[in-house]
């Protein structure tokens, strides 16, 4: 049997919980945990394949939560006597323009990512997502400042049978995130495995080395960031339809550090490492809540994290996968991207 | 007999021209000024004690580094103006002095990113992943194991290119770069930490890739391969050229022996 069907067979189970779980708490812990992955899906195409450490990723998150709310609200703002008023869109319209929206600011990074490398590049991702929570707590006309945007609509779907369905039920939105989840994981598995994923890989590994055979790294850096701030800006559309308000802490630096620890505990660089420390890290911390104080709840997190990066540096799907190859006797090809750098 | 001479009395095609090239490092003059020519389907070596200049002039060539003046001309385009990827799409390919891999990618991952430019599939292709697709993957799939067995790595295709033994990875370092076309391949000091085997080796090699159209420009420090392979003969010194000329007039002139005096040259080349 090829191992191709576990990944299916994990989704197919995915799939079956809503129908026989008690608990609709469990269905909200998966779905927020979900729409995490899918965020740490994202930035592992930036960490894992093309190598750059962006420190602001939660900047195109926030910025999908804030357009897919403000395009479903609408909006008026006034400069002197000017008025602008921005109707109502449909959800739908929201969803995408904040992927669009969020793909594009990815497009300002990605550029300017290829000016400033390293250490550099991480100042400016950080600082750019906090330029963006400014943004949002002052700019009070937009963004309601930190009283937040409330009464965001569900998002909604015409479903044969029931007509126009607001997803108002907790497992409309877990199966939507699930569904957008395996795309997402799709996506970034085709471009990973084609020639553009090659050159992403490549900047990572050599950077001169990929020059020198004329892979143009600017471009393939760029496409990696539009794609990955695109997808972050999806996530981040879900989360604000899901939790139906938005406020400015959205963009806070400790969501871009749970995503990086999702990344880094899963394995950067693999494509199930994310699906793994979105897991573990999105869900740890609601179940902890159940049976445990909240400094209880961080300490344990902290050596979950620490446990994990301290016995296995490498990620743990990595450190799965070579005990597979281990098992299967010498000679065993790991996976191609079951690798990190 | 090369044929050099006559070659010098009316310039062939000169593939590539370095015309008045100077370098400088705030205040360190790396390259003084520097011209010569490399003619289509030869093999020429660049020479000269540590720090002469080699693989800055190296890298002005192939456009990581801007000259401080001068131009290099390859088929009448102009490379200080180019981009290092831009050259290498003219087929100007390099190697480095120190082992360049990929190393955390399998040997035949190594090669398939050096093909980069044989392929076309950008995202939106790669995305819906069509027929058209799945065919340049083989075909790259089947350029990459042509070049492996060339370089005689065949047998370690899907072994980690981190955890190949050293002399391997210089082999899977030319790999890399014959994989992307090369009509000038420019090999910095390639046979640099190779036991006597080996370099035999690699002196074969060298000579295969000529036989396949390619002209070279080679650094190398090991004088009995650069005598026996190398057309032309050009001795850098403190980012002078000193001597230029074939193999057997380069080693007995005079200032070239004075230049590497007390760096065993003459052990080397006698
Ligand atoms: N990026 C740089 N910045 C400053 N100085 C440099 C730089 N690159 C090279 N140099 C200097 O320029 C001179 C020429 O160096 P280069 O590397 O071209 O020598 P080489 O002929 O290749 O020597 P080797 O045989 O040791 O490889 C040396 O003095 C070196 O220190
Ligand atoms: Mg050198």
């Amino acid at each position: 049997m090829s191992a191709r069907i576990y990944p299916w067979l994990f989704v197919a189970f995915l799939a079956s919980v809503p129908l026989w779980i008690g608990n609709q708490y469990f269905l909200y812990i998966l779905t927020s945990a979900g729409i995490f992955i899918i965020a740490a899906i994202s930035l592992n195409l930036l960490l894992g394949f093309t190598g750059q450490l962006s420190l602001g990723h939660v900047a195109f998150f926030g910025i999908g939560a804030y357009v897919a709310a403000l395009s479903t609200l609408g909006f008026d703002l006034e400069f002197g006597s000017a008025r602008f008023v921005f109707p109502r869109q449909p959800v739908w319209v929201g969803f995408f323009a904040a992927i669009l929206v969020a793909g594009g600011f990815g497009l300002l990074i990605g550029k300017l990512a290829f000016r400033v490398r390293g250490a550099y590049f991480v100042i400016v991702t950080i600082s750019f997502a906090q330029v963006m929570r400014m943004i949002a707590l002052n700019w009070v006309d937009l963004t309601e400042g930190p009283m937040a945007l409330n009464n965001i609509p569900p998002l909604s779907l015409w479903i044969p049978g029931e007509g126009v369905v607001g997803f108002f039920k907790k497992e409309y939105n877990y199966y939507l995130v699930l569904v957008l989840a395996v795309l997402s994981y799709l996506l970034v598995q085709r471009i990973v495995r084609s020639r553009v994923g090659r050159a992403m890989i490549a900047l990572r590994e050599n950077e001169p080395l990929a020059l020198s055979v004329g892979v143009d790294v600017t471009r393939y850096l760029v496409v990696a960031t539009v794609v990955s701030a695109g997808m972050a800006g999806m996530a981040g559309a879900l989360y604000t339809h899901y939790i139906r308000i938005v406020d400015p802490d959205v963009f806070l630096f400790i969501y871009t550090v749970t995503m990086v620890i999702m990344v880094v505990t899963g394995g950067k660089g693999t494509l199930a490492g994310p699906v793994v420390g979105g897991f573990i890290f999105g869900a740890l911390p609601e179940l902890l809540r159940e049976v445990a104080s909240p400094e209880v709840q961080w300490i344990l997190y902290g050596i979950a994290m620490i446990a994990i990066v301290f016995f296995l540096p490498q990620g743990i799907v990595p450190a799965l996968a070579a005990r597979f190859a281990a098992r299967r006797g010498p000679g065993a090809k790991p996976e191609p991207e079951a690798r990190a750098p | 007999m090369t044929g050099h001479s006559s070659g010098r009395l009316s310039p062939p095609g000169a593939l590539l021209e370095v015309a008045n090239v100077a370098v400088h490092f705030s205040g360190l003059v790396a390259i003084a000024d520097l011209n010569f020519r490399v003619p289509e389907g030869r093999i020429l070596s660049l020479i000269g004690p540590n720090g002469a200049g080699k693989t800055t002039a190296f890298n002005v060539i192939t456009g990581f580094l801007k000259p401080t003046a001068g131009h290099v001309l390859y088929r009448g385009h102009d490379l200080t103006r180019l981009a290092a990827d831009k050259i290498a799409g003219l087929g100007v390919v390099r190697t480095f002095q120190r082992t360049s891999i990929f190393g955390g990618c399998t040997v035949f991952e190594n090669v398939l990113i050096g093909s980069h430019l044989r392929g076309r599939t950008e995202t939106w292709r790669a995305l819906l992943r069509s027929a058209r697709v799945d065919a340049e993957e083989q075909a790259l799939a089947g350029h990459a194991r042509e070049i492996l067995d060339f370089v005689g790595l065949g047998a370690r295709s899907g072994e980690l290119a981190g955890n190949l033994a050293y002399g391997e990875q210089r082999r899977l370092g030319i790999a890399i770069a014959l994989a992307a076309d090369p009509k000038l391949l420019l090999l910095d000091e390639p046979a640099a930490g190779l036991n006597p085997s080996e370099t035999e080796e690699f002196m074969r090699t060298v000579g295969r890739i000529r036989e396949r159209g390619v002209t070279i420009l080679l650094v190398e420090h090991d004088m009995r391969l650069v005598m026996s392979i190398s057309d032309t003969v050009v001795v850098l010194n403190n980012g002078v050229i000193i001597a230029e000329g074939p193999p057997e007039a380069v080693q007995r002139d005079p200032e070239v022996i004075r230049a590497y005096l007390g760096q065993g040259y003459k052990r080397a080349a006698g």
